[in-house]
């Protein structure tokens, strides 16, 4: 019965992340009909010829009307075709899913990291206020949210990789004295791991840390902020003064009824913290020459591959619009009173 | 008279005994002394209210008590001594265990103060869990146990609910029996019926009283309402600003208040017999009015004909929203449900109600705020429904109709000073673009409501509540109008600032010719005011005629449970409170 | 006016971080205004010296192509600063006027603003951007035409929310009374009150449009060498890390952190200023 209830409510948050989907949609399809001059010159490259650009018109229905174009890219959507990459080749599809492991590696590394690092902070901060736990946060929180993320990127490899001389060269996911491990889930450490081949997995892991710790750095400052502050606001709240005049023990006090109700701020904070992510994500994937989509991207902003460019901005906006979807389920299983608004 | 001074325990050692407590909190601006040479006693049985007005000290002492005074308070002296133990010098350990097992607490807005996200069972097996033995197979049917005792009906449905699914009330009784789960020896309640509705207060009352008899408990009541606390306890504590200045009997302190303060408070508080001019003491001006002085015509200056105003259940955005309540069914929901009602030049008409029964509603179609869905509304012959509420402002009839807000904070800018509120209907609505004379203006105006006048230059957050009101008044009255509508004018405020702007309204009333329509869900309060009285439920006219008619002999029974919903300063009921303890 | 001032210095005494903050603040803006002509070398002029550590002759040292980083450093300031004032300034005003006619007037409005924000919002932004400027054409305006939408969702939602829950106040209600038509009301009585949180809202900004600028210049877009700009700076310096030149990216690096956290200290303190209810 409850389930029942909470599968529909799934289901509902399901629906809803179409509108998001659709809007996404369509933005990339404006973006790319709304080139100034012929979109058909920039699809076909920079080093294109008449005849060649022709055929990307062709392919790509550019002379035909709008609405028609529209139904063209969704069906190409549709099918998965992002169509092909001017600088390898290859479909643009391809080139993301082979990319994609590695940003995934990266990315989920840094949130483990960053989460584990700012909510116990923030919830001492705030069971603690002004004692030194309190200002070292409000520290963190401040300078962290400032850093710029290809900056602090930069730094720690001058000082681990030039001056400690421990971390290895800041250049991609494996050092080229090891081979890539075989692949299973595409990441190196869980592959190596699975592969039982401690050796590689040491070198992937310290590949991996450096670029983790930059990433993870400047979302550790919001998610901080928040935790801290939503524990503040719970602490104060009539409930918990209740709880308290209940004499519960402490850790109910503090988990049982501050946390889990903290969570729901922290929680909305966290999309906004993907956003953050996946975007500074590019930055640090140029600063330790990291083989993922991010990078990918970049090399194809400069040779101007624009199929390479706008499946990269598709590929980040699905994969965001499923992170906030999966944290609305997760808001959804937490917060009874959701139900009613649905 | 010394005898009935006698507490029925006299002699007994008190279960709760506080003496010269001090309490100060740290603010910006220094230190604050919200408590001083505190004490009283409590024993076994008996309810002890401690009574006071806003800023008072009252919720501190409650919270010391349970020794949950946040950081920003420190005890500087005095003792709390609950059962020989001294609460103040005990250690957090040991106050956990008291917490909850031996004294509980109940707080005012018991929607807010359930966690919202967990069952009304788990919290109330949480205390369990904590203070009892009970095995944990038989914890479900000691929590619905809990529910029973409180008198919940299905409480094996109730006990698997959120706060968010029940009404204020019901989460009051989840609140009680939360507090009385582990049979603790004292209760304290703290403005325990605060934010509910009259007829649910009586309930909530009742229950809190029943089950101290039952339990033989000792209960606090902390309350800012004199006939609340006259109604349902034995002694009375009256403080001001942090200090007790007086304490007795609840019959020796109506009967003979020594201190001023009490005797002002007593005074202040509505009665059932008690006139305007009693309120505050004052003499009134001369030939002054009372409430049923006919200076009406017999022309009506509002008629309001059939009127009807349904909102959609779906989802909203409008900003009647919170008056829909929890309705999310789609049929729409009716607040107005056809009703007809005539205010008379010169005639000061109450319109009473509990909580979405339509009278805000109502009172904010007649102010042209709202649009109705059908009907009439006539002022001076004119059907003013015909104009649309969004283009009203800029209409010449805008002048005729004003409105007293129900929240003298939140009805001010807080970026206008109480000058340019005051002087914003005159700029637009008199066209009085003359700096001079406007300035002349608003100054008349302060001096009739009794703001001094070098407040003008203030901002709302600088005055108090009574300083607010009076501005909220004058703004209301600067461009003359014929009909003010008084939307809950007091509710927010202290019974002795009560006390003053209604004589105020009255004067003004008296003064200016207006014609009032009062909207308040307190007949007392009403019955001050009003020659005539129209009683609402659910969107509907359910009694209508003289006020002192339809108080001393009401024919429909929601009215007949108002009236005696209400509390007010009743000696008779205070009398037989106090036979009924007398031991035997 | 006299009470403001009062409570302006309240504020700088009782927290002497809005203190530094302000006057950081005040610092950029003269180094933006004045930059070009009190550096003291041409931040464009190679020379023979080119990788110099820092000196007494070059504060900041010199870079690959021989040219005084201090002097290209304090001389970005200005085309930093352009870029986030002009692209907050743009999403203030359109956030601003759509999020408040959202907020005011419901229905329809408010659900063409919330589908527009909402849209915008599924996509991670940086990448939006990328996105934007790789569509609009890689040029410095469309760097700022980009922060400015990416910014657009904060302040429309800022807005209209607070817009939202001031529309059925009592001194709203109040104002209508008064004879005050729709868009006088949204005006002169709403408006005002929503400020206060907006503002809060530009100054935390102004360091996340800065750093979003700067993080576009650094993969490649919008400014171009050899123009003098923090991102683009860093991105050029980067090569000469892992060489131990650190000189040339520490410090337009420091340089864009120290703006940053100047704005984002300036957020909290701002806060303090112009909220009236803690004005005492």
């Amino acid at each position: 019965m409850a389930n029942r209830s909470t599968l529909a409510l799934i289901g509902g948050r399901v629906l809803q992340a179409i509108p998001s989907i659709a809007g996404v949609i369509i933005v990339t399809f404006v973006l790319t009909r709304a080139l100034p001059g012929d979109p058909a010159v920039y699809f076909a490259g920079p080093a294109a010829d008449a005849a060649s650009i022709e055929q990307v018109r062709q392919a790509l229905g550019l002379d035909r009307t709008l609405p028609e174009q529209f139904l063209i890219y969704l069906g190409d959507l549709a099918r998965g075709d992002l169509g092909q990459s001017i600088s390898t080749g290859r479909p643009v599809v391809e080139e993301l899913l082979r990319r994609m492991p590695a940003s995934m590696e990266l990315t989920l590394l840094a949130l483990l990291f960053s989460l584990s690092v700012s909510l116990p902070l923030g919830i001492l901060a705030a069971t603690r206020p002004n004692s030194w736990i309190d200002h070292l946060c409000r520290v963190i929180v401040t300078a962290g949210v400032s850093l710029p993320v290809f900056f602090t990127g930069l730094f720690l490899v001058y000082i681990f990789y030039f001056i400690l001389g421990i971390a290895p060269s800041p250049l991609g996911r494996i050092d080229i004295f090891y081979l890539d491990p075989p692949k299973i889930t595409g990441f190196f450490t869980i592959d190596a791991l699975l592969d039982g081949d401690l050796d590689t997995f040491g070198a992937a892991l310290s590949q991996l840390v450096l670029p983790a710790i930059t990433l993870g750095l400047f979302t550790l400052a919001p998610l901080a902020r928040m935790t801290r502050g939503a524990m503040l606001a719970v602490l104060s709240s009539d409930y918990i003064r209740t709880a308290r005049a209940s004499g519960l023990s402490r850790s109910t006090v503090l988990y049982t009824y501050a946390l889990r109700n903290a969570m729901l701020p922290i929680l909305t904070t966290l999309g906004m913290v993907f956003s953050f992510m996946l975007g500074s994500n590019v930055l640090v994937e140029k600063v330790f020459a990291w083989p993922g989509i991010g990078s990918f991207a970049i090399e194809a902003l400069i040779v101007s591959d624009y199929a390479a460019v706008q499946g990269f901005v598709l590929a980040m906006a699905f994969l965001y619009v499923a992170l906030n979807l999966i944290i609305d389920i997760l808001y959804t299983m937490v917060d009874p009173r959701i139900g009613l608004e649905g | 008279m010394t005898d009935t001074t006698m507490t029925p325990t006299e002699g007994a050692i008190p279960i709760l005994s506080i003496d010269g407590l001090n309490v100060d909190f740290r603010t910006r601006g220094g230190v604050v002394h919200a408590v001083r040479g505190l004490g009283f006693d409590v024993h076994r049985g008996e309810m002890v209210g401690v009574v006071g007005e806003s800023g008072s000290g009252k919720s501190v002492t409650a919270f010391n008590i349970m020794g949950i005074l946040d950081s920003a308070g420190q005890v500087t002296g005095g003792k709390v001594m609950f059962r020989g133990l001294d609460l103040i010098n005990a250690p957090e350990s040991a106050l956990r265990q008291i917490r909850g097992r031996e004294a509980s607490m109940i707080f005012q807005n018991p929607r807010v103060a359930l966690n919202p996200i967990r069952t009304v069972g788990d919290q109330i097996e949480d205390v369990l869990r904590r203070h009892t033995t009970i095995l944990r197979r038989d914890m479900k049917q000691a929590a619905i146990a809990a529910l029973d005792a409180v008198r919940i009906r299905d409480p094996e449905d109730r006990y698997n609910a959120y706060p968010f699914e029940l009404s204020g009330g019901m989460c009051q009784r989840v609140m009680i029996a939360l507090a009385l789960a582990c049979d603790p020896d004292l209760l304290i309640a703290d403005e325990p019926t605060t934010g509910l509705d009259v007829t649910t207060q009586k309930t909530i009352m009742d229950l809190i009283q029943d089950l101290g008899r039952e339990r033989n408990l000792a209960t606090v009541l902390i309350t800012h309402d004199l006939g609340l606390a006259s109604r349902y306890c034995q002694r009375l504590v009256v403080m001001q600003s942090g200090e007790v200045v007086e304490s007795a009997a609840t019959m020796t302190l109506f009967t003979a208040p020594r201190h001023p303060y009490t005797q002002k408070l007593i005074r202040a508080t509505p009665r059932l017999d008690s006139r305007l001019a009693d309120l505050t003491g004052e003499a009134r001006a001369a030939g002054s009015v009372s409430a049923e002085r006919a200076t009406t015509s017999a022309e009506p200056l509002l008629s309001v004909r059939n009127l009807v105003k349904e909102f959609d259940s779906g989802a909203s955005t409008g900003w009647f929203a919170r008056l829909r309540g929890k309705g999310t069914d789609a049929t729409p929901f009716r607040a107005v449900d056809g009703i007809s009602l005539d205010v008379m030049a010169g005639e000061s008409v109450g319109l009473v109600g509990e909580s979405g029964c339509g009278k805000s509603t109502t009172s904010s179609i007649v102010t042209r705020l709202l649009d109705p869905t059908e009907g009439q509304v006539l002022f001076d012959g004119q059907d003013l429904a015909l104009i649309p509420a969004a283009g009203f402002a800029l209409r010449p009839e805008r002048k005729q109709i004003q409105m007293v807000f129900q929240d003298p904070t939140e009805s001010l800018n807080p970026r206008f000073t109480a000058r340019r509120c005051i002087a914003d209907p005159l700029l637009r609505l008199a066209g009085m673009s003359d700096a001079a004379a406007r300035e002349e203006r608003v100054v008349e105006l302060a001096d009739m409501v009794g703001l001094p006048v070098d407040l003008l230059g203030r901002f709302p957050h600088q005055l108090s509540g009574g300083q607010k009101a009076r501005v909220g008044i004058a703004r209301a009255i600067s461009v003359s109008p014929r009909l003010l509508i008084l939307d809950e004018p007091t509710s927010a405020l202290d019974v002795s600032v009560q006390a003053i702007v209604l004589n105020l309204l009255a004067d003004l009333r008296e003064k200016l010719g207006m014609s009032y329509l009062f909207v308040s869900h307190d007949l007392n309060v009403v019955r001050l005011l009003c020659s005539r009285v129209i009683v609402m439920q659910a969107g509907r006219i359910v009694e209508e005629g003289p006020a002192s008619e339809i108080l001393s002999n009401p024919r429909d029974p929601y009215t007949r449970a108002l009236i005696d919903a209400v509390p007010h300063l009743d000696m008779d009921a205070a009398n037989r409170l106090a036979k009924a303890e007398e031991p035997a | 006016m006299k009470a403001f001032l009062k409570h302006l210095r309240y504020v700088l005494t009782e927290n002497p971080v809005t203190l530094v903050a302000g006057s950081m603040f005040l610092m950029l803006i003269l180094l933006g205004l004045f930059g070009p002509w009190i550096v003291p070398y041409d931040p464009l002029a190679s020379s023979p010296a080119a990788l110099q550590p820092p000196s007494a002759q070059h504060w900041f040292g010199t870079d690959q192509l021989g040219r005084d980083v201090f002097s290209r450093v304090i001389v970005a300031t200005r085309l930093d600063l352009t870029i986030a004032i002009v692209a907050v300034a743009l999403s203030f005003v359109a956030g601003s006027v759509f999020g408040s006619i959202a907020g005011f007037y419901g229905g329809w409005a408010d659900r063409i603003v919330g589908r527009v924000t909402d849209t915008i919002m599924a996509f991670p932004l940086f990448v939006l951007a990328m996105g934007i400027v790789a569509a609009l054409g890689n040029t410095v305006e469309n760097i700022v035409y980009a922060t400015a939408i990416i910014n657009f969702p904060f302040y429309a939602r800022v807005a209209r929310a607070e817009v939202n829950v001031r529309r059925g106040a009592g001194f709203v209600q109040a104002a209508r009374l008064a004879g005050n038509s729709d868009l006088r009301l949204l005006a002169t009585q709403i408006y005002p009150n929503v400020l206060p949180p907006m503002m809060v809202q530009v100054s935390l900004n102004m360091g996340w449009a800065i750093l979003n600028a700067a993080g576009l210049s650094f993969i490649g877009l919008g400014v171009r060498p050899p123009t003098p700009e923090w991102g683009i700076m860093v991105a050029e310096g980067a090569t000469y890390i892992v060489s131990g030149e650190w000189w040339l990216a520490l410090f337009p690096g420091l340089a864009l952190m120290l703006a940053v956290f100047c704005f984002n200290l300036l957020g909290d303190g701002l806060r303090d200023l112009i909220d009236p209810r803690q004005r005492t």
